[in-house]
């Protein structure tokens, strides 16, 4: 049982680090009907910026890892900007294939300038915390503290806020948005400057725990489009929720199934929720 | 003038072996040509039908691994096996196909990129079978027929070209029957497709199917021409290398997957010792090309073509027609 509650906390953490990429390219998926490949790169480019924020740069954890937000966005803003709003009017497969272009780019670009080496990202919080016999570091506390404040505050942005709600008209109706005066060319900017962000904030996030290096955004692009899929494509709260089933499954699948299959298991979900149902597990309605 | 072009290609593919020195040059060649073969493949999927399948290189990992496996454990001659391995690669096409093909768009290239990234880790992980990470070493090359014998470079060459040019001629038909044009039909609108009493369904599944035969096939020959294996050749960057081929090529073209393929594999001999940065031009390039020029390298000859007064031209090409001349 100790085991139990061990995994479901590790389950947790993993599980707060996959909302925040999920939701990034749920977000995009919702108001742009675009399923962005290379979501997982800016992932992995954010948690170079971080690392070297604190490495070279020498400052201090938190305001590298907002500077990791605030470049991943401009990163995010460009790639709008100048890859996907040409494509809007292409064939749907055409902004997949861009999608990979960019993915390659950025996966040799890190190789090229930062090598292919492993990195751990150095933090502060690297004390053991037991409670209740469980053992955590401190960081992985804040991973799931600091994504359910990420989590609420874009929540309370998109419901809350005018801008928010221009986001949420773009998203229901392009054209219908476009007819009310929401310049919705600017909202697909800061889609994908959110979406970006909130990447490059999950991977500065982990990256003191789980290794950097250039292929690591490959992995987790596959988890998100699992999560989203399961979320129903362009559901928050369905990714949300999609994030963490997932995280568990895998946590408790390596403890109690195998590890080596560890990653088949985001597959195999992804799989069976299309066989069963091919719109998604809780897609709004067609 | 296209058949010209044609001829001249083959003529050279053919002479290749006296032309060049030394046979590293024509090891290129002949890996090229199999890689072709599976462009050719995604060409069927994806210009044909408009169906992105990103799964495409786990099925050259099945007809790859299926003729090492009945080669070196079973002890299987090559000609049996390559055919068992592509009714393998095929009958998964079948089974993944009559799933995925239920989903539409982005669900289905999700779908097959997570069956593809499934069945390479599979084929990673069962050490007992594939080897793991090592692979498969020392598979034997095709035994003789009659006086024909595989054992040089220059005959394997040749028995590359030979399913090379049996891809190109069976795609080149298929895109000039009915079904073909069935499929371009259901990649201009599946609706209206179906309205028009076309079985999409069925359509789609057999274009799946011959998608992955062709997968399966230039697995088969990279078996038997390199002799060793492992597991990254089914992995999804090979798919994605796969894609680039057929986008620069021209999607939907019977010439684009061999001249992507040929120009992109010849540009990264240039490049040698830079050859794992090239991504960074590529990439690019793939999303300027899919942004300008859709049709790729042959889409824009054509073009250029039809552009040009010719006095016996019949038709004037549209950019609708063009994937359907050439």
């Amino acid at each position: 049982m100790h085991l139990f509650f061990q995994e479901l906390l590790n389950g947790l953490v993993v599980g707060s680090l996959y909302a925040l990429v999920a939701l990034g390219l749920a977000l995009v998926y919702g108001t742009m009907q675009v399923p962005n490949f290379a979501h997982g790169h800016l992932y992995m480019l954010g948690a170079y910026v971080a690392f070297f924020g604190v490495t070279i740069a020498h400052i201090h954890y938190w305001p590298s890892l907002l500077l990791a937000v605030v470049v991943l966005a401009g990163v995010g803003v460009i790639l709008e900007r100048l890859v996907f709003r040409p494509l809007r009017d292409a064939p749907e497969v055409n902004a997949i294939i861009a999608a990979v272009g960019v993915l390659f780019f950025l996966q040799t670009l890190a190789q090229v300038l930062f090598g292919g080496d492993f990195r751990v990202l150095p933090t502060p919080y690297d004390h053991v915390v037991h409670f209740a016999g469980l053992i955590a570091t401190q960081q992985q506390l804040i991973v799931i503290v600091a994504a359910g404040v990420l989590m609420l505050a874009l929540f309370l942005f998109l419901k809350r806020t005018l801008i928010g709600a221009t986001i949420e008209a773009v998203a229901q109706n392009r054209a219908g948005a476009a007819l009310v005066g929401i310049d919705t060319d600017r909202v697909s900017m800061l889609v994908f400057a959110i979406s970006a962000g909130m990447a490059a904030a999950a991977a500065a996030l982990i990256a003191s725990i789980s290794l950097i290096s250039p292929s690591m955004g490959f992995t987790v692009i596959f988890k998100a489009f699992a999560i989203v899929v399961l979320g129903g494509m362009g559901s928050i709260p369905g990714a949300i929720l999609g994030a963490y089933i997932l995280a568990l499954a895998e946590s408790f699948g390596a403890t109690y199934i195998s590890t080596s299959y560890e990653d088949v298991i985001a597959f195999a979900v992804l799989v069976l929720i299309l066989t069963v149902k091919p719109t998604g597990l809780f897609a709004k309605g067609t | 003038m296209r058949r010209a072009l044609w001829i001249v290609a083959a003529l050279i593919a053919l002479a290749l072996p006296f032309l060049v020195s030394k046979s590293f040059y024509l090891q290129i060649a002949a890996s090229a040509y199999i890689t072709a073969i599976a462009v050719y493949g995604l060409n069927v999927i994806l210009g044909y039908t408009g169906l992105l399948s990103l799964g495409h290189a786990a099925f050259f990992g099945i007809g790859a691994y299926g003729v090492a496996l009945l080669e070196t454990r079973a002890s299987w001659p090559f000609w049996p096996a390559l055919v068992a391995a592509c009714a393998a690669s095929v009958l998964l096409g079948f089974l993944v196909g009559i799933v995925s093909l239920r989903t539409r768009g982005h669900y289905f290239a999700i779908f097959t990129a997570a069956v593809g990234v499934m069945i390479s880790i599979v084929l990673t992980n069962w050490q007992d079978l594939t080897g793991g990470n090592i692979g498969i070493v020392n598979i034997p090359p095709p035994p003789a027929i009659g006086p024909l014998s595989f054992e040089g470079d220059t005959a394997k060459y040749y028995l590359v070209v030979a399913a090379l040019a049996f891809a190109i001629a069976l795609t080149a038909l298929v895109r000039r029957s009915l079904f073909g044009r069935t499929l371009i039909a259901i990649a201009g609108n599946e609706d209206l497709a179906r309205a028009t009493g076309i079985d999409v369904a069925r359509a789609k599944l057999t274009a799946f199917m011959l998608s992955t035969f062709l997968a399966g096939l230039a697995g088969g020959m990279f078996a038997t021409y390199i002799g060793n294996l492992d597991p990254g050749s089914s992995g999804l960057d090979i798919t994605f290398e796969q894609l680039l081929y057929l986008v620069i090529g021209g999607l939907g073209t019977i010439a684009g997957p061999l001249i992507g393929t040929l120009v992109l594999v010849g540009a990264s001999q240039l490049l040698q010792g830079v050859e794992q940065y090239r991504f960074l031009i590529f990439g690019p390039l793939l999303v300027v090309l899919v942004i300008f020029f859709p049709h790729g390298i042959t889409g824009a000859f054509n073009r250029l073509m039809a552009a040009r007064p010719r006095s016996h031209r019949r038709t004037t090409a549209t950019p609708e027609t063009e994937a359907a001349v050439s």
